[in-house]
């Protein structure tokens, strides 16, 4: 009797480990993929360290319709994962119809930040400001007054990006000549490296010799045509200051990892809230390291400091694009 | 003289081309290290075995009918309508402007409305290549392939300048009202004792695929126009020494084609999203020429084959839902039963044809 207690007890035991290990998170990628060198990618990596530091496992999948947002979400929730991690804009409103519907599960959305529910964790990103910081440094390493922004797809959280741009290179030289295109207005535009090219060369033989690429996939196209043009160019979400030593001005960091290493540390314990990840937070900033310190003057890096400090403490208002769906700096 | 029985084109031909591609597949599943058996059974239970997941099946099925109907009633005209993704972009337009600016009574006034939006705003998608085509000589595949590029860029410029709710960051419109929200599977099957097809997006327009094939089977083949399409289709001299008139067949088989893509929005854009997003169609207008090959262009072939590739959906899915097989291996497997039952068809057709000739000769 006593040995099938204790053998009962035992299953029990495993039993309720089992149901805590099932507890795991899940990450849920946009329809990019979690290798698009870009946004999805820099998750999947802040996803890693946490499991690399931790010994724990995670799901995850990669979208490949739009009726899935609705049928991961519900799915993850349904197995018990805690907390759900969503990429992207695109899942703010499945997250809306389905949030309600598991109160006692925590979802963390990436990249949204006006939805009105208990249990949603919203982590956005200031891109304009980190993006001023670099068409400031573009304006000021240009030598011709042109700089140019290649974006992925017409949306406006790329238009935020360009604005953002536009703003601190004006800041700099009031007279400057900014070039912007966009690579295309289908999905396929976040992973067009030919098309990037191209643009590349188009916007380089208008006189552009820094250009800002916020095209995801798209934007290894345009570091390497800058490169092999002899021109500078700026990387965007991961830094990507090391795929052309020497001649990648820097790189606008949008810490996309550090948000989903954040959520995933914290477990079922996430906080949920609205959250902002700007300059002061560092959820956006500069890439400086070994491989752009020579393109970098002394000058360069004082006059980002400084205005990183200004946009902090409100002395400088970078306006976003999103206030009223237009940009002062720039015309789409 | 017919080479082979009927039953061997219509049933026997897919089912070895698809045998062939499930093994193929097999092979890849193994090379990658994944357990093929689990895998399988992961999709056949994920996409069938449950209300749920034929709730899913069922919805990719319908919009692969629609766009399947559409590329073949081309097919039966020669013509070869590759722009089905334009056209299906451009009736999620049309279902968009009928729900969000009237205000409808009841959703099923809006649906007759936002079927007729849909095809018509399908339809005028289609007619442009289609006068080029008939008027001009300008080769169908290429307008409609370069109009789905035009019809993206169109959606795009609307979404995200025009209709897009202001301060909104994602680039689609507002919801549509409650009025308009079509019957799922769930509101329709479901007992208060039993749910079935719970969170499922299969909805009354699954019905609506159904009777359109329906319609296109009667047309095609019980009224005057099916035959003049047809006999369009099978010989354009043949057709003209008849006194049909080459541009208006053209014409008006791209219109219905057109329109029967533009019909797949009531499922997708109406019936699940409810809402226009920017990537409403998924390449469901390119699966459509997958199911019209497969279906043999007939409407009860369509049907199959769409259930199939709403099969293949939903259980690619679920194996990216819950095992370690990347994505784009789901699309290899797709791509391998496209591969098999479109393009290779001859493969297995030809060796099949000398068989039964064989078999025949030795009957003799």
């Amino acid at each position: 009797m006593s040995l099938i207690k204790s053998l009962m007890g035992a299953a029990a035991a495993v039993a309720l480990t089992a149901g805590a290990s099932l507890a795991e998170p899940a990450l849920i990628f946009d329809l990019g993929g979690k290798f698009d060198k870009s946004f999805n990618e820099a998750a999947h990596n802040g996803a890693q360290r946490w499991a690399e530091q931790t010994g724990q496992t995670y799901r995850e999948i990669e979208l490949q319709s739009e009726a899935q947002r609705e049928q991961a979400l519900r799915r993850f929730a349904e197995a018990g994962a805690n907390p759900i991690i969503t990429m992207g804009f695109a899942m703010a409103d499945p997250l809306a119809a389905v949030a309600g519907d598991y109160p006692n599960t925590k979802f963390v959305a990436v990249d949204v930040n006006w939805l009105d529910a208990p249990n949603i964790r919203q982590v956005s990103f200031a891109e304009h400001e980190g993006s001023y910081l670099v068409g400031m440094m573009a304006a000021m390493a240009s030598k011709s007054g042109t700089v140019g922004f290649i974006g992925g797809m017409d949306i406006p959280l790329i238009r935020h990006f360009g604005c953002g741009y536009a703003q601190g290179a004006k800041a700099v030289n009031p007279d400057v000549n900014i070039i912007a295109n966009m690579t295309g207005t289908t999905p396929a535009a976040w992973n067009d490296p030919v098309k990037g090219s191209e643009l590349t060369k188009a916007q380089i033989s208008q006189g552009a010799d820094v250009i800002y690429a916020a095209a995801g996939g798209t934007g290894v196209g345009v570091l390497q045509t800058a490169a092999d043009e002899g021109i500078l160019s700026i990387g965007v979400d991961s830094n990507q200051n090391h795929l052309h030593p020497g001649q990648v001005l820097t790189s606008m960091l949008k810490r996309v990892d550090v948000a989903v290493y954040d959520a995933m540390k914290a477990g079922e314990d996430v906080q949920t809230g609205v959250f902002t990840m700007g300059l002061a937070e560092e959820g956006v900033g500069v890439a400086m390291d070994e491989n752009n310190a020579e393109l970098v003057t002394e000058e360069m890096s004082a006059a980002v400091a400084d205005a990183r400090s200004d946009i902090i403490n409100g002395n400088i208002t970078v306006v976003s694009y999103y206030e009223n769906d237009s940009c002062p700096a720039l015309q789409f | 003289m017919e080479k082979m029985p009927k039953w061997a084109d219509v049933v026997l031909i897919p089912l070895i081309s698809l045998i062939l591609a499930a093994i193929l597949s097999t092979l890849v599943i193994l090379a990658i290290g994944e357990n093929p058996v689990e895998a399988v059974n992961l999709m056949v239970t994920g996409a069938l075995g449950s209300t749920y997941g034929w709730g899913y099946t069922l919805y990719y099925a319908t919009n692969f009918m629609f766009t399947g109907l559409a590329v073949a009633v081309a097919f039966h005209a020669r013509l070869f309508n590759i722009g089905g993704e334009g056209q299906a972009m451009l009736g999620g337009l049309g279902v968009a402007v009928a729900c969000l600016y009237i205000p409808w009574p009841h959703w099923s006034i809006a649906l007759l409305a936002a079927c007729a939006a849909s095809m018509l705003f399908g339809a005028a998608w289609a007619a442009i290549p289609a006068y080029l085509q008939a008027k001009r000589g300008s080769h169908i595949v290429i307008t409609t392939i370069m109009f789905n590029f035009i019809a993206a860029a169109f959606l795009n410029y609307m979404l995200v300048n025009v209709m897009r709710p202001q301060g909104s960051q994602d680039p689609a419109t507002a919801r549509f009202p409650e009025a308009v929200h079509l019957p799922t599977f769930q509101s329709m099957f479901s007992t208060a004792e039993n749910a079935v097809f719970r969170g499922a997006p299969a909805n009354i327009s699954f019905f609506v695929a159904l009777l359109a094939c329906v319609v296109v089977w009667a047309l095609i083949w019980r009224t005057r126009l099916g035959y003049e399409i047809r006999a369009y289709g099978h010989s354009e001299t043949g057709a003209v020494y008849a006194g049909i008139s080459p541009v208006r067949i053209t014409i008006i088989a791209m219109l219905i084609s057109g329109a029967l893509a533009g019909l797949m929005a009531i499922n997708n854009v109406m019936g699940e999203a409810e809402r226009l997003v920017l990537n409403a169609t998924e390449g469901a207008g390119f699966i459509g020429i997958a199911v019209a090959l497969m279906g043999r262009s007939h409407p009860f072939g369509v049907f199959l084959a769409a259930i199939l590739f709403g099969f293949l959906y939903q259980g690619g899915a679920e194996l990216a839902l819950w095992t370690s097989i990347p994505r784009e291996l789901i699309v290899v497997i797709q791509a391998l039963v496209i591969l098999f039952t479109g393009a290779l068809d001859n493969m297995v057709r030809i060796p099949l044809e000398k068989l039964f000739l064989g078999l025949r000769k030795g009957a003799e």
